[in-house]
């Protein structure tokens, strides 16, 4: 195998590399228990990953993920905690999910419309939700932990479908559905377009706005989801913790997954076989008795690593 | 006929409209802090005001030579935890160990800024985002995750805690002293002048023949050490080693720097706007403080995210207008 496959299919020879070492070394590895617990943990990484490949297809970055997962995330449980919820509890259950997704749908109208009509900078742009977001989530909960009994809700967490967690499946759907939209759509190829050369794109009349605006809002729609399902695992919501450093997990995804900084690919199925690995990774090093602070450690070399071998490939 | 020798106050205006914008909202918040509160304007305050904001007057000065080249450094706030455990830990020796080794451990990350950034030609913000989660956990893994206190027995607290010459707190004495160095580097050196042309046009400066490498590694080396600095500050001033401080304080210096004027796209930017801008968003906060005190209103420590970001917000729409206007004009 020479250095060029080596690179091009690096993805899989280290997801390979880390299964081999788990069955090895890992106590209970293969087991199906430790497939859940994985599968469910990978969802929401995978998901707002995948968002981010979209957002990073057009050059830009996305670092409000974690914040907006936090929002709705916060807003959901007061929504069926409610007066109104609790009357209605069907009215209330849909409501909880519709108004957090619309509320995340709006901050990704907010940061691209910053990005593509006033031009800031995508980190810059984004870094206003990313701080504000989770205080606002935080404004709204008093900073308090909310914890629920509400089994209809946590079915987008706990529920399972032919024996799998209910979140995996709907991590798959959303890939089909995006990889469908980046390959066969006039919005993929506009995307793609955009993120290899702004300019060219414009110049040739490319709806260059729309599709921006279009990835930041998709993005944000994820988190949102993302958000949800995190409070449905724990049938608890803590603003604090909800997505905390989430849009190091989905960067990370998303460059291991093959998408490149400066835009022009979004390798869907590259994002959710990222999000596998930065799972396995975390997952392996917890149950081998590392230290949590010491996998944020590993987690900043792969980063590191997996730009540097991307870049390396652009060149 | 322009004549460049005599200054026009209006045509100065004109040229930095926001630089001026700043100073004159410092001037009329300060006003305003006066008339509104008794003890606004006490030595008490305003001394203790200061030295608070001496770390963030620190850490914004480095971010701003950063910005200045077009780049970014996310990890300063993680940085200033790590050092402010270093801090701690040389406590016991004094300050005369402490202040170099809380700055060498800064200026250490910010060497692995510059070789991730140059050597491996990683984007700023990636590798920045990355040392920020290693300073971190390196911060957790040496104080095993918690607060460690400071040995009052040795002057290390007197940084922190005292007044040079009984009248400036020796944390902003030090800082003002780093400010005018950086502002003569900035005004008066080639290496200054290389920092701009950088932001400016990279490309564009390497063709020129400048030292654009060396230029670079300096800025990430500055904005560590300025994190050392501030951890140094911050374990001297509060009396210990904090691993889980640092939260969004890239944040604030970001906005400080914006806030002063500078382009987030690089190649124009001043030393003494930057504090200006760090001043006036520490006063916003202290000027909250006081609202909070008189009971007019009460605002948790979760508004303060909230405020900053919108700050930030207000600060990048104005920047976006003016930016639009110069490209209007010429």
């Amino acid at each position: 195998m020479n250095a060029q496959t080596l690179r091009q299919n690096g993805g899989v020879v280290a997801l390979i590399a880390i299964l081999l070492f788990n069955a090895a070394f890992t106590p209970n590895f293969l087991q199906l228990q430790t497939l859940f617990v994985n599968i469910s943990q990978v969802a929401t990484i995978a998901i707002v990953a995948m968002g981010m490949t979209l957002v990073i297809a057009t050059g830009g970055i996305d670092l409000s993920v974690g914040a907006i997962m936090a929002l709705s995330g916060a807003m959901a449980p007061l929504i069926f905690q409610s007066e109104f919820g609790t009357a209605y509890p069907a009215l209330g259950l849909t409501a909880a999910f519709v108004f957090p997704l619309i509320v995340a749908c709006m901050c990704g109208l907010f940061n691209g419309a910053l990005i593509s009509v006033l031009r800031v900078q995508p980190i810059i742009a984004t870094l206003i939700l990313f701080i504000s977001g989770r205080g606002i989530a935080q404004v709204l909960t008093n900073g308090n932990l909310q914890t629920f009994k509400n089994p209809a809700f946590s079915y987008l967490g706990t529920g399972k479908v032919l024996g799998l967690p209910f979140q995996g499946w709907l991590a798959l759907a959303i890939a089909v559905v995006l990889f469908w939209v980046v390959k066969r759509t006039s919005f993929g190829r506009y995307l793609l377009a955009v993120g290899g050369n702004e300019k060219a794109a414009q110049l040739s009349g490319g709806p260059v706005k729309t599709v921006k605006i279009g990835a930041y809002v998709i993005c944000a729609f994820l988190s949102g989801i993302a958000g949800l399902i995190v409070v449905a695992i724990n049938s608890a919501s803590d603003a604090a913790r909800n997505g905390n450093l989430m849009e190091l997990d989905a960067i990370a995804a998303a460059v291991v997954g093959g998408a490149l900084l400066q835009g022009g690919r979004a390798p869907i199925f590259g994002a959710i076989l990222g999000a596998i690995i930065i799972q396995l990774v975390k997952y392996t090093l917890l149950a081998n008795g590392v230290e949590d602070e010491v996998a944020l450690i590993a987690k900043a070399f792969i980063i590191v690593l997996a730009v540097y071998v991307q870049q390396a490939r652009k060149e | 006929m322009l004549d460049d020798n005599t200054f026009d106050l209006r045509k100065y205006i004109r040229g930095n409209t926001q630089t001026t914008a700043v100073w004159l909202v410092l001037v009329l918040l300060i006003v305003f802090g006066v008339m509104r509160y008794d003890n606004f304007g006490g030595a008490y305050n305003i001394a203790s005001f200061l030295n608070y904001n001496a770390m963030f007057i620190a850490i914004s000065l480095g971010m701003c030579f950063v910005i200045m080249t077009g780049g970014i450094d996310l990890s300063v706030g993680s940085v200033a935890a790590f050092t402010s455990v270093i801090a701690a830990y040389l406590s016991p020796y004094g300050l005369a160990v402490a202040i170099p080794g809380a700055i060498a451990a800064g200026v250490a990350f910010g060497a692995l800024n510059a070789f991730f950034i140059i050597a491996m030609r990683i984007p700023p913000f990636i590798a920045t985002l990355a040392t920020m989660l290693g300073a971190k956990g390196g911060a957790l893994v040496i104080s095993g995750a918690e607060t460690i206190g400071v040995d009052w027995g040795s002057n290390f607290t007197k940084l922190g805690m005292e007044k040079a010459f009984g009248t400036v707190p020796w944390t902003i004495l030090i800082v003002a002293l780093l400010a005018v160095a950086l502002w003569i580097v900035l005004e008066k050196t080639s290496l200054g002048r290389t920092v701009l042309a950088i932001g400016g046009s990279e490309d564009a400066s390497t063709l020129m023949g400048l030292k654009v490498n060396r230029a670079k590694a300096f800025v990430y080396l500055l904005s560590g050490g300025c994190a050392g600095l501030a951890g140094l500050f911050l374990a001297s001033g509060f009396g210990a080693g904090q691993p889980l401080e640092g939260i969004g304080w890239e944040l604030s210096a970001i906005a400080a720097v914006v806030v002063g004027g500078t382009l987030l796209t690089g190649g124009l930017g001043s030393v003494p706007a930057t504090i200006a801008g760090a001043l006036l968003l520490g006063l916003v906060f202290n000027i909250l403080n006081f609202e909070n005190g008189r009971g007019t209103i009460s605002l948790s420590a979760y508004w303060q995210m909230v405020i900053r970001g919108g700050f930030l917000f207000v600060v990048i729409l104005f920047q976006t207008r003016i930016t639009a206007e110069k490209s209007n004009a010429s």
